[in-house]
């Protein structure tokens, strides 16, 4: 028999092997012009982090760890709404052809 | 099963969901007409995630834990201060700007995730339980990396924003100090892995020493090499996620952590791939002199030809093709607006331009392709290094913007520090303008030998400056 939480080790270990894979198949296959906006979204998505932070700061009970919670959440939620914010600006702006615009536009937009 | 067994169940499966658009998302990444589209899916998969895991917690306050007023405020506080900061920051930012940003968003998710283990294990300690060695190891993982990426991150954005120099800076016996960090990380670890017992102490010098080791590691390395470390950093918050994924049990934590570790570490790959050089050998640090340290040698090892702004303008609105090969510089200068202007110029006069993207070209993977499609320029002009340089011979002219190293024909030929780096054939060009403000030296600190070539013409301007002066001579003509 083996124990439930070797048992819970290798389901998890299961898990972050195949999720491996799946993370190298997927991205092995994306073209140079889109490794900014990747490696900014694939950023965005280690922002999962939140969920742990959350779990943790609902059950935190002493001022150590209530600085630590407060922390690690605002931390991730930076990194979650950062990220795909940014990640956003930066994908709206490739286009196939020159889109009709007139340079103060452009210029106004690189002022922002 | 009772109501807060089916609400547990139901959070689960939509942590998959979430996790399913996280997938979607990186595959819609593939092309550029869907990315866009991909990166909305993905922050969908997010923004499920985050609400299942509200309803769980409500959900155990309602049904067992009873309600914990101070969680919820340090949650909604924590979210708007973190929230507001990070949009703030991301809209306002400049694309000139952008791989700092990054840089510090990653900062930010690896020292979450460190402080998810640090609180896990202070609990453990106030249970003063023996802790199991699974554990045991995914939190001092979790602390280690996670640490490391904090200020290893924090490093690097400060550079690329300036506020540090971006040349190598070498400590005298810098090295030893980092050795010497590593080793106290790891007989501490080993220490608390063989005990078993919960100790504090140790459990702060590790996180301290894990601290240290991130500056020290990261100082050293050069502003040309940062595609590297940036990516590298990005797959070790990823790999942090996931261990903190580990340490509260919680699948959707590891599989997103896994699959931005495992994207990280590709873009590591190609990145250092792209500079013939090893991951370990870029980690070390201390390459070349960082640019610019090496003043004007003008006429170094062979001579130069200058070129006026009128010629140069004549080469380019009479040419059949034209290949613009984009660097740092143009970033530096903010030059993008002007290359597309210069380049819709040329194309009404009937000019075929492209442009060429050496893999490492600026300060993160794919950097110039952002600066250009931030200057509205077509994806479908800018080319990788592979598809272009057979381009190259049938060029009429190549011009040459604050890149350098890239390409210089010296790699070519063994016995140089950028040998065997795969370059952009610009050398092979009718003719080759090369828009730079003085002779300094690139980033490996050797002279370019494309300057000294008889077809090839020097304009000593700033590549912004530089530009406009030709976008007026081209109007002139």
């Amino acid at each position: 028999m083996i124990p439930q939480d070797v048992l819970d080790l290798l389901n998890n270990l299961t898990i972050f092997t195949l999720a491996i894979l799946v993370g190298f198949a997927v991205i092995s296959k994306v073209p140079a012009t889109l490794h900014t906006p990747l490696m900014s979204g694939a950023n965005s998505i280690h922002g999962i982090v939140l969920v742990g932070a959350m779990l943790i700061a609902a059950e935190v009970d002493d001022p150590i760890g209530y600085l630590l919670a407060f922390v690690a959440v605002a931390f991730a939620t930076m990194n979650v709404v950062g990220g795909y914010v940014v990640t956003d600006r930066m994908l709206q702006m490739f286009r196939k052809k020159p889109a009709a615009r007139k340079p103060a536009e452009a210029d106004a937009e690189a002022q922002a | 099963m009772d109501t807060l067994g089916v609400i547990e169940v139901l959070v689960r499966v939509l942590w998959i969901a979430g996790a399913v658009c996280f997938v979607l998302g990186l595959v819609r990444m593939n092309s550029p007409a869907t990315a866009r589209n991909g990166n909305l899916l993905s922050a969908g998969g997010m923004a499920v995630a985050i609400g299942a895991t509200v309803v769980l917690i409500l959900a155990r306050q309602a049904l067992g834990d009873g309600f914990s007023a101070v969680g919820w405020i340090i949650i909604v506080l924590g979210v708007a201060l973190g929230g507001g900061l990070g949009l703030y920051t991301a809209r306002s930012v400049k694309m000139t700007a952008m791989p700092q940003l990054v840089s510090l968003f990653n900062a930010v998710g690896g020292g979450a995730a460190a402080l998810i283990a640090i609180e896990d294990y202070l609990n453990l300690a106030g249970a003063n339980a023996a802790v199991p060695l699974s554990t045991n190891v995914f939190i001092v993982l979790d602390i280690i990396i996670g640490s490391i990426t904090f200020t290893g991150s924090l490093i690097a954005s400060g550079k690329l924003q300036g506020m540090i120099p971006g040349k190598p800076i070498m400590v005298p016996g810098g090295q030893l100090v980092t050795l010497a960090l590593a080793a106290v990380t790891v007989i501490a670890a080993v220490i608390l892995f063989v005990t078993g017992t919960p100790n504090v102490a140790l459990m702060l010098v590790i996180l301290a020493a894990a601290l240290i080791f991130g500056v020290t590691m990261t100082l050293p390395i050069g502003g040309a090499d940062m595609p590297v470390v940036i990516s590298l950093l990005n797959s070790f918050t990823g790999t942090a996620v996931a261990m903190a994924g580990f340490v509260i049990d919680n699948p959707v934590l590891i599989i997103a952590g896994a699959l931005v570790g495992a994207s990280g570490a590709i873009l590591t790959k190609l990145m250092a791939d792209a500079m013939n050089r090893s991951v370990i050998n870029i980690m070390i640090g201390g390459f070349g002199g960082g640019e610019g340290t090496v003043g004007a040698v003008a006429g170094a090892g062979g001579s130069v030809r200058d070129v006026s702004v009128d010629d140069a303008a004549i080469q380019l609105a009479y040419a059949e093709r034209v290949i613009v090969v984009p660097g740092y510089g143009l970033a530096v200068a903010q030059a993008q607006h002007g290359v597309r202007e210069l380049a819709e110029l040329l194309e009404a006069r009937g000019v075929d331009v492209k442009y060429a993207i050496h893999p490492v070209a600026g300060r993160m993977p794919g950097h110039m392709n952002v600066l250009l499609a931030e200057a509205n320029v077509p994806y479908p002009q800018l080319k990788e290094m592979d598809d272009i340089n057979p381009e190259f011979p049938r060029a009429d002219v190549a011009l040459v913007i604050g890149a350098n190293d890239v390409t210089n024909p010296a790699a070519r030929r063994p016995g140089s520090p950028v040998s065997g780096m795969p370059i952009l054939d610009v050398d092979h060009a009718k003719n080759v303008i090369v828009m730079k403000r003085s002779m300094g030296r690139g980033y490996a600190g050797i002279d370019n030998e494309l300057y000294t070539l008889p077809q090839t013409g020097m304009l000593f301007r700033d590549a912004k400056e530089g530009l406009s002066e030709l976008v007026a001579a081209v109007k002139a003509l």
